[in-house]
């Protein structure tokens, strides 16, 4: 009997590594002609870049002009990738679940501030795969470092609610949170096509008041100066 | 016998869905306006409506509401607010379908035109706004509307496409250039009352000179886009009407691969590479570069007047990323600035058909009631827009609103109240393009034939005759602009029918004269044996 219970222990733990994929390699491993976070950052904006990284968050898949398009939140071990409309199938799209590997080439592009991929093309690969912590840049805010932590999954601690707005939009009811930091004021967002009004954090963000004390978590999204795109919420610890 | 007759009506009840059903769906019938309005009875109406992310327009739209529904107890009006035309283009078409589209909706003419490929699925509004008790300014209207005749021509005509007006203007607006006038002088140059894009291009250039560091003089910044567009498709459409160059014509002939255009995207290829130009699905908001010394030259609507400046009451930026400059507004760049040429643009309100023309008489009279000079007034002050009747535009609140530029940075703001004078002065200097079901397209390839020149110039590409060529046929097909669509503007040519739907025709024909033959013979076969019987 024990010898069959620990089969079946066997058998369900080696489902659980093959379910997962395989978290314990190199996640900052390059393909051959691959750039590295740093190459990639000290790439001329227009210019042609391939990069490897893991899919973190996604944005709504849509069609444009009759093509399909996902934005996504990819990461590797030492940066973070903005991917937005990449054009893609509304099956590759589902497949692309946070964790999932992407060798992705396109255009290193700025917009408002935001350095992101364009126009770009992608291919799924199988086995590694990674999913971030959050990595707590409450002191860098205020800082010209900031900057460097772009799109990367990040936690804020002790900021106090200044305001609560919505877009008046149909499509679009992202909510806007003014949040004051150390004397400074910032402007985050709940992003409609990240987080929408059926999820917990749009809720959890709805009822906030001003003058509430908050922990946020949510990427590094640029707008203007920092406007991460709210993933998660909760009072201050 | 007559489980033969039975068999036979059978075949033939079965036969008729396969034949009705090439006639596709049928759609609405062609509204008629009732005597009169019922007011007995109650209404439930939708209204789809724009906001430009400015709370006070949609504060303006639930006062409407509030003060319609007060004269009107019997009608209810519930509001879906979008931030783009976009987005409610898609929704309607996609509720076309579904036979949902909503009462009143806010639109543009060349989306009207699309919609119009659905059976009587928008209503023409001519009777309508003539009819002596429910038109405008009709006896039975219980708010004072504006008559026919108060609405501004120009305007109007906008509405007017097929031979009927299928929506009533709403709010006008037309596109300015915003400048750092500051900048300019500094360049040495002097601001001419009419820009020309001679002019811009030549300041453009003038402003990239940089110091050692890689600083841009005229700013002391490592940033600065001189000229940024915000809507390419009317750059392109004005620069084409300037020159004199084809578009298109009224039913729906596209005429946008031609030499000039060819010329026009070189002349911004090469301002492009020299780093001076940009747009706003490029780089952002020409109101945030311009705020933050980062653009001399901002053009975009006068609808986004209140966000343009150094003292602009809406701002996108950080307190210390503004920059004080003094900002001046001119119309956009002209090529004869003897007989300059602007488009006119803005949101016009159409009614659609339902089964109950009774509930199409309360849409109506909504959207007659948007039309009120309180309604007109209280919306045109949020924006750069213009008031779309003479009645709203010679009432006194409004003389007194212009009268007051720069009393404040708010509702006085000088920007604003000079865009929305730029075009109460030039109102007949304003044109729009045809409207065709299609023209929403091409609208789009216009803007995208700028947009993919200045990508692929900042990316090193070659731009030539021969990426000319790839260009506009990947923006061709891309639009479907060889698929001439059936026009709004008269009947539908079909052509000739396909050789499928002709075999098919025929087997159906033929299926019906073996199944009259069978009858023909059994009957006489019958009678025979009856007659020998």
């Amino acid at each position: 009997m024990k010898k069959i219970l620990s089969l079946v222990m066997l058998f369900v733990l080696a489902l659980s590594v093959v379910a997962c994929g395989d978290q314990t390699g190199d996640i900052n491993a390059k393909s051959e002609g691959v750039m590295t976070y740093a190459e990639y950052a000290a790439a001329a904006l227009d210019t042609e870049v391939t990069i490897e990284a893991y899919v973190q968050a996604k944005q709504s898949w849509w069609e444009k002009d009759g093509v399909g398009v996902g934005t996504f939140y990819t990461q590797d071990g030492d940066g973070a990738y903005f991917l937005y409309e990449m054009p893609c199938s509304k099956e590759d799209f589902d497949k692309m679940t946070p964790g999932t590997k992407i060798k992705v080439t396109g255009y290193k592009a700025e917009w408002s501030g935001e350095v992101e991929i364009i126009d770009a093309t992608y291919e799924i690969i199988e086995g590694q795969t990674y999913v971030a912590e959050p990595i707590d840049l409450t002191a860098k805010l205020g800082t010209d470092e900031l900057i460097n932590y772009q799109n990367q999954l990040a936690s804020f601690k002790g900021l106090t609610v200044e305001s609560i707005s919505y877009k008046d939009s149909e499509w679009d009811k992202d909510i806007y949170l003014g949040v004051s930091y150390n004397g400074a004021s910032y402007s985050f967002c709940v992003e409609n096509y990240l987080c929408g009004p059926d999820t917990d954090v749009y809720k959890a963000v709805a009822a906030l008041q001003v003058g509430d004390v908050i922990d946020v978590e949510g990427f590094a999204y640029w707008y203007e100066g920092i406007n991460t795109h709210i993933t998660g919420v909760s009072a201050a610890e | 016998m007559k489980i033969r007759l039975l068999a036979l009506l059978l075949c033939l009840l079965t036969c008729l869905p396969v034949l009705s059903g090439c006639h596709g769906s049928r759609g609405l019938d062609p509204f008629v306006a009732p005597e009169s309005f019922d007011t007995t009875r109650t209404y439930e109406i939708t209204f789809w409506a724009k906001n430009d992310t400015n709370k006070t327009q949609t504060a303006i739209y639930h006062r409407a509401i509030e003060e319609f529904e007060a004269l009107y107890p019997n009608i209810t009006v519930n509001l879906r607010l979008y931030t783009n035309y976009g987005n409610i283009y898609n929704d309607v078409i996609t509720n076309i379908a579904t036979g949902t589209t909503p009462n009143v909706c806010i639109t543009y003419p060349d989306h009207i035109a699309t919609y119009l490929s659905g059976a009587n699925t928008v209503v023409p509004l001519d009777e309508l706004m003539t009819d002596a008790a429910y038109g405008l300014g009709g006896s039975e209207v219980r708010f004072d509307s504006p008559t026919v005749d108060e609405i501004i021509p120009k305007f109007l005509e906008e509405c007017a496409f097929g031979g009927a007006h299928y929506a009533l203007p709403y709010m006008r607006s037309t596109e300015a250039c915003y400048i750092n006038q500051t900048y300019v002088e500094a360049l040495g140059f002097t601001l001419p009352d009419v820009l020309t894009w001679d002019f811009i291009f030549e300041v453009s250039r003038a402003a990239m000179a940089q110091d050692d560091e890689g600083n841009f003089l005229v700013n002391g910044q490592k940033v600065l886009i001189p000229f940024i567009y915000k809507s390419t498709d009317n750059m392109m459409i004005q620069l084409l009407r300037q020159t004199g160059a084809g578009y298109s014509t009224a039913a729906g002939d596209v005429l946008i691969d031609n030499a000039t255009t060819r010329a026009l995207l070189f002349d911004i290829a090469d301002l492009t590479a020299d780093k001076a130009f940009s747009t706003f699905k490029i780089s952002g908001y020409p109101a945030n570069f311009l705020n933050a010394g980062q653009c001399i030259f901002a053009v975009d609507s006068t609808a986004g007047a209140t966000w343009m400046g150094s003292d602009a009451p809406l701002v996108d930026i950080s307190e210390e990323s503004l920059v004080e400059f003094e900002t001046a507004v001119r119309s956009v760049p002209q090529i004869d600035p003897d007989n300059p040429q602007m488009i006119s643009q803005g949101p016009s309100v159409c009614v659609f058909n339902k089964e109950d023309p009774q509930e199409v008489m309360a849409a109506w009279l909504f959207a007659q009631f948007l039309l009120t000079d309180e309604v007109q007034i209280a919306y045109a002050q949020t924006e750069g827009y213009v008031p779309v009747t003479s009645k709203a535009q010679s009432d006194p609140t409004y003389v007194d609103y212009l009268s007051r530029a720069g009393e404040d940075d708010d509702l006085y703001y000088s920007v604003k109240l000079e865009a929305t004078r730029l075009l109460l002065d030039n109102i007949d200097r304003t044109f729009v393009t045809p409207v065709f079901n299609g023209s929403a397209s091409l609208r789009d390839a216009a803007g995208q034939l700028i947009e993919y020149v200045t990508k692929s110039v900042r990316r090193g590409e070659t731009v030539d005759d021969a990426y000319m060529d790839s260009l506009f046929a990947k923006i061709t097909s891309l639009y479907r602009l060889d698929q001439k669509k059936s026009s709004a503007t008269g009947p539908m040519e079909l052509g000739e029918m396909p050789a499928e739907s002709v075999a098919l025709l025929a087997v159906l024909g033929a299926i019906w004269v073996l199944i009259g033959a069978y009858w023909f013979f059994d009957r006489k076969k019958q009678k025979k044996l009856s007659a020998k019987s």
